[in-house]
């Protein structure tokens, strides 16, 4: 019992990053219907602009803050430079500026910073706290409790403020949005942006744990991905199940069956789903009009 | 192509043209499903990676010879790509990319782990390809087997194209509900296409073993993929011919910048996004447009 419960604890911290970097892809996908790979650069970039802002002698809340800043930059100046000019492409062309993108973060990363795996101090130290008899970081429900807390803010973000619903009018309908006055590429700079900012987070938080070097976006941005297609394209809801759950049978089949495949189970997972319940757990059926 | 060799000054320039060829048999492949068809993969190095590991593991676990792996490795990548196919190619836009993605991080993640057939992550060595007791090594030989193989699919694809199965396809990626419509056995016609630039896949994955005696996980791996999918896009989808001209660019590219090796990734990144973004529709397509037009 305390083994699951230890498997289950693990598999929820982890899956808490997939969702954060699945709610990424779900925001910018919603304003913009474009399928962002750079989406695990961010979280990167976030991590690594923090150590290195320490290395630099920076405190660790500010180096967060700094990576932080420069991500979303990078995320906006992405919009702005290789998204914008290529607006009408088809789906395949934007699928591949953004990996373009990502190819090209990672390699401007191993330049900046180096080609070592970093890791950063944990906000409360390292003592695990005994729990029913299993062994949980600190770090592990700071990555829980944030998660929980930007989900939220999001969700009063778009449920709440008028920019908010600007964003889910410009998803519904791009065309009507502009027609009664909502600013649309403002709207998805904003996506971006926020999406940036999210990566950069989940980033700074899964450091401690799991070590960050310039080339774990990859990974993390199609486990991200496999999260959102295991909730259904274009839900939030969605994101953070699906990103909660591949998370959970990670940790479960590495615990119980063997930590070879652990990183198979998301694309067997998104085979499976795209075979059978294409729309996702969540996702709402898309209806062609011929 | 028998020209070029006169004009090399050193047995690497040799090396070079048969790595742009053996790359340029793939993309031919990967381009009769994207151009033609109008369907991406963007898993193809699993297929690229299934040729390759079937001529290490062929003669060294069941002394098959090498020639006949390439084949029964074509073989297993067709049969591969219609089982994973039939469901697959159901999909359309986002849903297939992903889908084809994680077929081929599938393959890639089970050649690093089977390490007691494939050596894990460090990979295998390959046995020579021997034909007729003649032991083939050098890269000026294998310059001219990739070079003969290449010519071989570019017959191979355009008669294809002018096929009714040809057609048939053009007429899915112009409109799928217009083919079916027409008639067209729009599911099966996908699928034999898929099968089909799966063998292509496979079997310059073959070559590829074979011609660098030595073989690793990373021939199926994502950036592979990618670099494939580059390669068509590059060269333009749908231009048979553009196909060598993609390949040739990504091969030689990384070539001439192994003098400043650390930018490689930011530059292939960047060229990437430069091309989707000014240069859609790719390099063959575009200059044959602007002389048309210049003609005129």
């Amino acid at each position: 019992m305390a083994e699951l419960l230890q498997f289950v604890f693990s598999g929820l911290t982890v899956g808490a990053i997939y969702a954060l970097v699945a709610l990424g892809f779900t925001l910018i996908y919603k304003a913009s219907d474009i399928i962002n790979f750079a989406q695990g650069e961010f979280v990167m970039l976030g991590g690594m602009t923090t150590v290195f802002a320490m290395l630099a002698g920076v405190s660790l809340p500010l180096a967060a803050l700094i990576a932080i800043i420069v991500t979303t930059a990078i995320g906006l100046a992405l919009h702005r430079f290789a998204i914008e000019p290529a607006r009408g492409a088809s789906p395949v062309a934007l699928i591949m500026i953004t990996i373009g993108a990502s190819i090209f973060l990672r390699g401007i990363a191993q330049i900046i910073f180096d080609r070592r795996f970093h890791s950063l101090p944990s906000l409360f130290g390292d003592d695990p706290i005994k729990f029913g008899g299993a062994a949980i970081l600190p770090q592990s429900l700071v990555v829980l409790a944030s998660a929980i807390v930007i989900v939220t803010l999001l969700w009063l973000f778009i449920d709440r403020t008028l920019l908010g619903k600007a964003v889910i009018a410009t998803s519904a309908n791009r065309l009507a949005a502009r027609l009664i006055g909502v600013d649309t590429r403002r709207i998805v700079d904003l996506s971006f942006a926020v999406s940036a900012a999210i990566g950069a987070i989940a980033g700074v938080l899964i450091t401690p744990i799991a070590l960050t070097s310039y080339d774990v976006g990859t990974l993390l941005a199609l486990k991200g991905f496999a999260a959102v297609m295991l909730g259904g394209l274009g839900s939030a809801l969605g994101a953070v199940v699906g990103g909660l759950l591949i998370g959970l049978f990670e940790a479960l089949d590495a615990g119980y069956l063997s930590s070879n495949y652990k990183d198979a189970i998301a694309f067997l997972i998104i085979l499976i789903v795209l075979i059978s319940i294409p729309r996702g757990l969540f996702g709402r059926a898309k209806i062609e009009r011929v | 192509m028998v020209i070029l060799p006169y004009f090399f000054p050193s047995a690497y320039y040799y090396r070079i043209g048969a790595l742009v060829f053996i790359f340029a048999l793939a993309v031919v492949g990967l381009n009769l499903l994207m151009g033609f068809a109008g369907q991406v993969s963007l898993g193809h190095a699993g297929f690229l990676g299934i040729g390759a590991y079937a001529a290490a593991i062929g003669p060294i676990y069941y002394g098959v010879p090498s020639w006949l792996c390439l084949f029964v490795g074509a073989a297993i990548s067709g049969a591969v790509a219609f089982l994973v196919g039939r469901p697959i190619l159901r999909l359309k836009g986002h849903y297939l990319a992903v889908a084809t993605l994680g077929f081929g991080l599938l393959v890639a993640i089970v050649l690093t782990n089977e390490a007691g057939w494939t050596g894990g992550p460090d990979g295998m060595s390959v046995p020579r390809l021997a034909l007729f007791n003649w032991q083939v090594r050098g890269s000026d030989a294998w310059y001219w087997i990739a070079g003969a193989t290449l010519v071989g699919g570019f017959v191979l694809a355009l008669n294809l194209m002018d096929s009714p199965t040809g057609r048939a396809l053009q007429a899915i990626h112009d409109s799928e509900i217009a083919a079916l419509v027409l008639g067209i056995d729009v599911a099966r016609k996908k699928l034999t296409i898929f099968v089909i630039s799966a063998m292509y896949a496979s079997v310059a994955g073959s070559y590829l073993a074979l011609f660098n005696g030595h073989v690793t996980p990373d021939v199926a791996g994502f950036l592979r993929s990618i670099e494939l999918v580059a390669m068509v896009v590059l060269g333009g989808m749908g231009s048979i011919v553009g196909s060598l001209v993609g390949a040739a660019v990504l091969v030689v590219l990384p070539q001439t910048l192994t003098i400043f090796h650390e930018y490689e990734q930011a530059v292939l990144g960047f060229i990437l996004m430069v091309f989707m973004i000014f240069l859609r529709r790719g390099i063959v397509p575009s200059v044959a447009a602007t002389f048309a037009r210049w003609r005129k």
